[in-house]
């Protein structure tokens, strides 16, 4: 390996870029791998941010994806802290913050997304946060205790496990909700309504229907949510969580091409052949779906990961895989698999008041997503019925007395 | 603190110290020794850390919960001896564990 080498220079240390660059050695790559961030710590794990370490159930060693010595014992150069302010493709070089340049070989672009804020008033005071690196979380952690009062803007999956969360540390919990239902872009019933009377049963408010109009403050710290209908929802603290925004400026600016995200190719490849992108800032196809879609997940990251390593290095492609994603809230494993795209009919499968259940998204008599509550067959099955898009009796799906290995059979 | 050793499907050892409270997969993951995906991080959410418990260790790894015995259901090649190495916790009573992986993790 020589210094002077270019090699793979990775911009994004998060979940993506930092499995990228241990794949690469884990596949046998010789040359220079250089991986910069902007966060000052290495690789970490994010969703046990509003989980699992949220809860105080696991520490901050646990979250690092590997040990801070792992990277120099393979080779891997840590550049963190540092924001990469330019791309010059023709050139191949990247342009950090200050003025320093480095040149690649190949680039991974691994920038992720950042959290969308909302654009009102009294957005700047302290105590609104954002939940999406191990500082914001550390931020929300101190401010949930007994007696305190968390609202919620959004009640997405972040919300909702930062909710469950809260109310494990004893704090209040509102959730305010812009649609008529929780969880409204991404599930549908009777997951939805489980999930908020399972969530007030445990002591979480929710307001749905609910336009965020303000935040109000006292002494510049946030002390109450105003909304659209004139009432006001007093707080400590306010955690929005209404999506994200892919931190695909750099690739754009540089000329790539880009769809509210890096456009890739199921090689993780971006229209410059020396360029690859992957993880929460990628625009890719879901051949399965047969389409150009955003996801969101470890599970994406890794795939992505795997798919530009084994393309640098000039192993086979990974299979392709049925995207997956899971939650974690109270005593509930919740198990996503697929996308419901084109579903026509759903199929509940297992009683919703038992609390273990799932949801199935078909087309016809073909599986295409489904929603997996403390159902582990269910989402296990499900998921090998999505990829291989064998026809299944949707009767049979639905009676628990015929086994997922027998439905699937 | 116990010593694990990891076997690769193609036989390829691997011999590392892993600290008391981590889990068997966390000791792989964090040596970068491959065959152990460990998607979810942990979670049982995946079945993605699927080793095979060499025969002297059984009954010192336990018993896996009923979530883990679902999910490992339908993991390719399982066997009477598998296990999610996320559910292990290290402890000194695991020194000398040997896990073997299996061809693929999907």
């Amino acid at each position: 390996m020589s210094e002077t080498e270019a090699g793979v220079v990775i911009v994004g240390a998060g979940h993506a870029g930092g499995t990228a660059a241990a794949l690469l050695r884990q596949y046998g790559y010789q040359g220079r791998v250089t991986l910069m961030g902007e966060e000052p710590i290495p690789p970490y794990q994010r969703p046990p941010l509003s989980k699992a370490w949220l809860k105080g159930e696991a520490d901050a060693d646990s979250l690092m994806l590997k040990p801070h010595s792992f990277y120099e014992g393979a080779g891997i150069e840590l550049i963190l802290g540092v924001k990469v302010t330019g791309l010059a493709r023709s050139a191949r070089v990247v342009r950090l913050e200050g003025g320093a340049e480095r040149a690649y070989e190949t680039l991974i672009l691994a920038m992720g997304a950042r959290a969308r804020t909302l654009p009102i008033p009294g957005a700047e005071l302290t105590g609104v946060m954002s939940l999406r690196t191990a500082a914001d979380a550390e931020t929300l952690k101190a401010s949930l205790r007994p007696g305190r009062r968390l609202a919620v803007i959004g009640g997405g999956y972040i919300g909702l496990e930062a909710a469950a969360s809260g109310r494990a540390l004893g704090a209040e919990v509102v959730v305010i909700e812009r649609e008529a239902q929780i969880l409204a872009r991404v599930a549908k019933d009777p997951l939805c309504s489980f999930l908020t009377e399972y969530h007030r049963a445990r002591g979480v408010a929710f307001e749905v229907g609910a336009r965020v109009e303000a935040f109000e403050g006292e002494g510049g710290h946030v002390s109450s949510v105003r909304l659209g209908d004139g009432r006001v929802i007093s707080c400590d603290a306010v955690l929005v969580g209404v999506g994200l925004v892919r931190n695909d400026e750099l690739a754009r600016e540089s000329g790539l091409e880009c769809v509210n995200g890096v456009v890739v190719d199921e090689h993780a490849r971006t229209s410059d052949p020396h360029v690859f992108a992957i993880g929460d800032v990628t625009h890719r196809p879901i051949p399965l779906y047969d389409r150009m879609f955003w996801l969101e997940s470890v599970a994406n990251a890794l795939e992505q990961a795997k798919q530009a390593a084994a393309a640098i290095v000039g192993r086979p492609a990974p299979a392709q895989e049925v995207t997956w994603n899971w939650s974690d809230q109270y005593d509930l494993k919740l198990q996503f698999a697929g996308l419901p795209f084109d579903a026509d009919d759903i199929v509940v499968r297992g009683d919703p008041a038992s609390a273990k259940f799932a949801v199935f998204h078909l087309r016809g008599d073909i599986l295409r997503s489904l929603e997996a509550v403390n159902a582990p067959a269910e989402f296990m099955a499900g998921r090998q019925l999505i990829g291989s898009q064998r026809p299944i009796s949707r009767a049979r799906l639905a009676d628990v007395s015929v086994s997922m290995k027998e439905v699937a059979a | 603190m116990a010593r694990i050793t990891y076997i690769e499907h193609d036989g390829t050892e691997h011999v590392v110290e892993v600290k008391n409270g981590l889990s068997v997969m966390e000791g792989a993951v964090k040596n970068n020794i491959p065959g152990i995906d460990a998607d979810c991080g942990g979670a049982c959410a995946c079945a993605t850390c699927h080793v095979y418990v060499g025969e002297a260790w059984r009954d010192k790894t336990g018993t896996p919960s009923a979530m883990e015995e679902s999910m490992l259901d339908f993991a390719e090649n399982v066997e009477p001896n598998s296990r999610l190495s996320c559910q292990i916790k290290v402890s000194d009573e695991l020194e000398g564990l040997i896990v073997t992986m299996p061809e693929s993790q999907h």
